[in-house]
C-alpha cells in the first residue's frame, strides 16, 4: 500500500477490533456508568443490587430476545405489551378458577396462547402483506381491547393466586430466583437457535437480504411467520412470569412495555434496518437499560427522568451504530482494492 | 475449434424461443447454443432482448413457445429455483448477497449442511474453502459480505453458483463496476472455469472485454437473432453493424470546438480521506476528461464540485470570480449540472414519470405564488424529451420501465433543460448499448460547440482517448498526470493512474 494512503492504519485495525466487539462497547458503557453512581452513592456495589437488576431485567430480557428476532427480519413486534396483558389475564383466571393447575402447565398455556397470538401477527404480515409496524401497532390496540372485554374491567389480586403460582417466578430452589433461570434458559436457547440451527441462520439471511434469501431458496415467508410466533411465544412466558412476580394480572399490565423491548434490543445493537444483532448484545442492552434505572430510583431521582434516560440512551445507541456503519463503508469502500 | 466443439451436446439449446409481455415481443424466434467449457458472449443494444433471453434460461420467464433442451433433452423450467437445481447459475452486475453474513455462509445459505439439527459449522467453512481454492482466490471464508469490493463479492457469487453445481454459468455485465486489474482476475477465474468444462455466457458492452475472454458470439437485434460467430473470426466493425443494423462510423465523434474563456478554475481542492490538492481549469467549449482507476476519488471530486459533500479547503472560481459551494442548489445556481454515475439512485426518480423527472430541478420556473403549471412543464419536458430521442411509451411513462440508455437520456434531458454552463458528467455511458452511446458522444460534442464546459468522468480510456479535448489522470485523490489529445495514449494514461512507469505497463 501507498504512502500516501488516507487511512491510518494502526487507527483502522484499532476500530475494527471495536466494532467487531460491538459488546464491548456496551460493557465499557455499563462499567462506566456503574463507576459514575458508585462514586455518588457507595451503597449501590453490592451483590444484592446486582442481583436485584438481574430479577428486574428478567423479563425484559426475555421479550427483547423476541423482538430482536422480528428486528433481525427488518420487522418490529409493538404488541408485545398486549400479548403480555391479555396472557397474564387469561392465564391468572384460569389458575384462579381451576388452582390445582400446576404451575409448570400454567406456563405452557401461557406460551400457547402468545404462540397463537403472535401467529394471528405473522398471518397479517406475511399473507395479508401489511408492514409490520402497522399490522402490530393494529394488534397492539386490539390485544390490549381484548383484555379489557375478557377481564370486564376487573384484576385478579394477590390472594386470589394459589401459592404455587405465585412462587412460579420467585422461589428459588437453585439459588437464584426462578425468573432468572428462565431468562439464562431462554438467552442459551436464543442463542443456539440463532447461531446453531437452519432456521435461526435463515432469520439472519432474510433480514439481510430479502431478494437473495428467496432466490437461495430460504422459505422467506415461513421465516417471517416464525418470528412473530416465537416473539408472541416468548411475551406469553414472559406474561406468566409477570403476573407470578408481581401477583396480580390487571387490564393496565406491562403498558408500554413494547417501547423497553424496543430499546434493549436497539441499545444492544440490533441494526433497525434488520440482519444483525445478538443475544449477548440484547442481554447487555437491556442490562444497561435496567441499572440506568435501578441507579436513578436509588439516587432518588424522579422517575421522569427514567423515561428521558432511555430515551436519550437509545437516540445516543443508534446514532453512534450509524456512525459506526458509515465509517465501515467508508474503511470497506474505496481505495481499497 | 468450431468442429470440435460441435460433436458435444450442447449443456443448453434454446429453439425458436418467442415472449412477448402485453402485445410486444420481447423475442421473436431467437435460438441460441452453448456447449460444455465455451465462453459464449451474448451482445446486442439494450432492449435487444438480451436479458429476456437470460430470464427465460435461469426459468423466471416461462417462453411463449419455442424449446429449451438441457444436455439435448427438452424441459421446462418451473421457476428460478428449478433452473438452479438443474445446474444453471446467473451473476448479476449488482451482487446481490447477504451482507451482514460471512463469505462462507453466503456461498451456503439455505443448505447449510446439519448434524442432528445442528448446523456443522466446520462441514459449512470447509465447503467454502474448497470453492474458494477451486477458483485460486486468496479470500478468508470468516469476512462478511458488506466489507467486500464488488468484484470480491462476483467471486463469492460465482462460488456459490459452483458449489451448486452450476454447468452453465450466466454473467449480465459482471465486469461494468470492475477496475482493471479486477476485470482481469474476473477473467482469469471465466479462462478457468472453461478449462474444467463449465460453460460461461457472459454479457459485456465492451467489445474488447468480449475479444479478450471469449469463444463465440451470439448477436440479437430488436429481439431476433442475428448470428453466432467464432469470436477469432470478427472484427469489431462486424459486431458494431450486426448490433445495430447500420454501420457506425466514428463511436467518438467530438468535433474541434474552440476554446473560450476559463470558466471553472480549482485551486487546492481538498477532502480529507477523498481528495487532496486538485487544481485545474476548465475552459468554455472544452470537455476534461478525468481518468483514473475506481476508488481514485474522481467521483468524490465531482461531488465536491456540485456542493453535495463540499471539500474542506480549496477554491473553487467560476468566471475568476470565486464563489461558494456547499449545496447542490448553490452549485445549480451558479451554471453547475451534475449527471451522477449512479443514475438509477442518484440521477433519477425511478418510480416518477419521464416529464417529472425532466422538470424536477426546474420547477420553480414553471411555478407562480405557489401554483405548478402543469401544462406548460409536461410541454417543455416533451421537448426535452424528443430532442434526445427518448425511446419511451410517452412521457408519463415511469422512470423504473426504462432501459438504461433511455434512463441516462433523461438524466440528461433534465439537465440540459437547467441551460448548464458546466456539465459535470460521470461515467456518462456506463452500461448502455453502442447506438444510445454514440448519440450521447454526440450530444456532449454539441454542447460543447455551444460553449457549455464540460467535465467528463469515464473508466473507459477509448471514451476518454475519444472525447476529451484534455486529460487528467487521478491516483489516490491527486491529479497524477495531465495531457493533451494529441499526445495522450492508453499507455500513458494507465501509467499515471496505477504510478507505473509506461515501458513496465507495456510488459503487462
Amino acid at each position: 500500500m501507498n504512502t500516501t494512503a488516507p487511512t491510518n492504519q494502526k487507527s483502522r485495525s484499532l476500530f475494527l477490533t471495536l466494532v467487531r466487539f460491538r459488546e464491548l462497547s456496551i460493557i465499557i458503557f455499563i462499567l462506566l456508568l456503574i463507576g459514575v453512581v458508585a462514586l455518588n452513592t457507595p451503597a449501590f456495589l453490592t451483590i444484592e443490587n446486582f442481583r436485584n437488576i438481574l430479577l428486574n431485567i428478567s423479563i425484559l430480557v426475555i421479550v427483547a430476545l423476541g423482538q430482536m428476532m422480528v428486528i433481525i427480519t427488518r420487522g418490529i413486534d409493538l404488541s408485545v405489551s398486549s400479548i403480555i396483558g391479555l396472557v397474564a389475564m387469561m392465564v391468572s383466571f384460569t389458575v384462579v378458577a381451576f388452582p390445582g393447575v400446576s404451575p409448570l402447565a400454567a406456563l405452557l398455556l401461557g406460551m400457547l396462547l402468545g404462540a397463537i397470538l403472535g401467529s394471528f401477527n405473522g398471518v397479517i404480515i406475511t399473507a395479508g402483506k401489511v408492514p409490520p409496524i402497522i399490522a402490530t401497532l393494529g394488534t397492539l390496540s386490539i390485544y390490549r381491547g381484548m383484555v379489557f372485554l375478557y377481564s370486564g374491567g376487573t384484576w385478579i389480586n394477590s390472594f386470589e393466586m394459589p401459592d404455587g403460582y405465585r412462587a412460579l417466578a420467585k422461589a428459588s430452589p437453585l439459588g437464584l430466583p426462578n425468573i432468572i433461570l428462565f431468562a439464562i434458559a431462554i438467552a442459551i436457547i436464543v442463542y443456539i437457535f440463532l447461531n446453531h440451527t437452519r432456521p435461526g441462520r435463515d432469520i439472519y439471511a432474510v433480514g439481510s437480504n430479502p431478494d437473495a434469501a428467496n432466490v437461495a431458496g430460504i422459505p422467506v415467508q415461513r421465516t417471517l411467520f416464525m418470528v412473530y410466533v416465537i416473539s408472541g411465544l416468548l411475551a406469553g412466558l414472559a406474561a406468566v412470569l409477570w403476573a407470578s412476580r408481581f401477583e396480580s394480572a390487571q387490564t393496565n399490565t406491562a403498558l408500554g412495555f413494547e417501547l423497553q423491548t424496543v430499546a434493549a434490543a436497539v441499545v444492544g445493537g440490533v441494526n433497525i434496518f434488520g440482519g444483525s444483532g445478538s443475544v449477548i448484545g440484547v442481554v447487555l442492552g437491556a442490562f444497561l437499560l435496567g441499572t440506568i434505572d435501578y441507579a436513578l430510583i436509588l439516587m432518588q431521582i424522579s422517575p421522569f427522568w427514567q423515561l428521558a434516560a432511555q430515551g436519550l440512551l437509545i437516540l445516543v445507541a443508534v446514532i453512534v451504530d450509524s456512525a459506526i456503519r458509515r465509517r465501515l463503508q467508508r474503511l470497506g469502500g474505496a481505495g481499497e482494492f | 475449434m468450431t468442429e470440435d466443439v460441435n460433436e458435444q451436446v450442447p449443456i443448453i439449446q434454446m429453439r425458436d424461443i418467442s415472449k412477448s409481455f402485453s402485445g410486444v415481443h420481447a423475442l421473436k424466434n431467437v435460438r441460441m447454443e452453448v456447449f460444455p467449457g465455451e465462453v459464449h458472449a451474448l451482445l446486442g443494444e439494450n432492449g435487444a432482448g438480451k436479458s429476456t433471453l437470460i430470464k427465460t434460461m435461469t426459468g423466471v420467464y416461462q417462453p411463449d413457445s419455442g424449446e429449451i433442451l438441457l444436455h439435448g433433452v427438452p424441459l421446462r423450467f418451473s421457476g428460478p429455483r428449478h433452473a438452479q437445481q438443474q445446474g444453471i447459475g446467473a451473476i448479476y452486475q449488482e451482487p446481490s448477497l447477504f451482507p451482514d453474513l460471512d463469505i462462507a455462509e453466503n456461498i451456503m445459505a439455505g443448505r447449510q449442511p446439519t448434524r442432528s439439527g445442528r448446523v456443522d459449522w466446520r462441514a459449512v467453512y470447509r465447503e467454502a474453502q474448497n470453492m474458494l481454492q477451486q477458483l485460486g482466490v486468496g479470500l478468508d471464508p470468516h469476512l462478511k459480505a458488506r466489507n467486500l469490493s464488488v468484484a470480491q463479492q462476483q467471486t463469492v457469487e460465482i462460488a456459490r453458483a459452483l458449489s451448486l453445481n452450476a454447468q452453465l454459468l450466466i454473467m449480465d455485465e459482471p465486469t461494468s463496476s470492475l477496475t482493471l486489474t479486477e476485470v482481469e482476475e474476473l477473467f482469469r477465474i471465466i479462462r478457468q472455469l472453461r478449462q474444467s468444462g463449465t460453460a460461461v455466457i457472459f454479457i459485456s458492452h465492451r467489445l474488447e472485454e468480449l475479444f479478450a475472454v471469449a469463444d463465440r458470439v451470439t448477436i440479437l437485434r430488436d429481439g431476433q437473432y442475428v448470428g453466432t460467430r467464432a469470436m477469432s473470426g470478427v472484427k469489431t466493425e462486424d459486431l458494431i453493424q450486426m448490433m445495430v443494423g447500420r454501420q457506425v462510423n466514428e463511436l467518438f465523434p467530438k468535433q474541434e470546438a474552440p476554446l473560450g474563456d476559463t470558466r471553472l478554475e480549482v485551486q487546492g481542492l481538498t477532502l480529507s480521506g477523498k481528495f487532496a490538492d486538485v487544481s485545474f481549469a476548465l475552459h468554455a467549449g472544452e470537455i476534461l476528461g478525468v481518468a483514473g482507476l475506481i476508488g481514485a476519488g474522481r467521483t468524490d471530486l465531482a461531488r465536491a464540485l456540485f456542493g453535495i459533500q463540499p471539500a474542506q479547503s480549496g477554491t473553487i472560481k467560476i468566471d475568476g470570480t470565486a464563489v461558494e459551494i456547499r449545496s447542490a442548489q448553490q452549485a445549480m445556481a451558479q451554471g453547475l449540472g451534475f449527471v451522477p454515475e449512479d443514475r438509477q439512485h442518484h440521477g433519477l426518480v425511478l418510480p416518477m414519470s419521464i416529464a417529472d423527472n425532466i422538470t424536477l430541478p426546474i420547477l420553480p420556473r414553471y411555478a407562480s405564488a405557489g401554483w405548478l403549471h402543469a401544462k406548460k412543464a409536461k410541454r417543455d419536458a416533451s421537448a426535452a424529451a424528443q430532442r434526445l430521442e427518448v425511446k419511451s411509451a410517452g412521457i408519463a411513462q415511469k422512470a423504473k420501465e426504462l432501459s438504461g440508455g433511455n434512463q441516462q437520456k433523461v438524466v440528461l434531458a433534465k439537465w440540459l433543460e437547467t441551460q448548464p454552463r458546466i456539465l459535470i458528467l460521470d461515467e456518462p455511458t456506463r452500461g448502455i448499448d453502442v447506438g444510445t452511446k454514440a448519440a450521447v458522444h454526440q450530444l456532449m460534442s454539441n454542447l460543447a460547440n455551444q460553449g457549455v464546459a464540460i467535465l467528463m468522468i469515464s473508466s473507459e480510456l477509448p471514451e476518454i482517448l475519444g472525447m476529451s479535448d484534455r486529460i487528467l489522470v487521478m491516483r489516490e485523490g491527486r491529479i497524477t498526470g495531465e495531457f493533451m489529445r494529441a499526445e495522450a495514449t492508453q499507455e500513458k494514461l494507465m501509467a499515471a493512474a496505477t504510478a507505473v512507469s509506461p515501458d513496465k505497463s507495456e510488459e503487462n
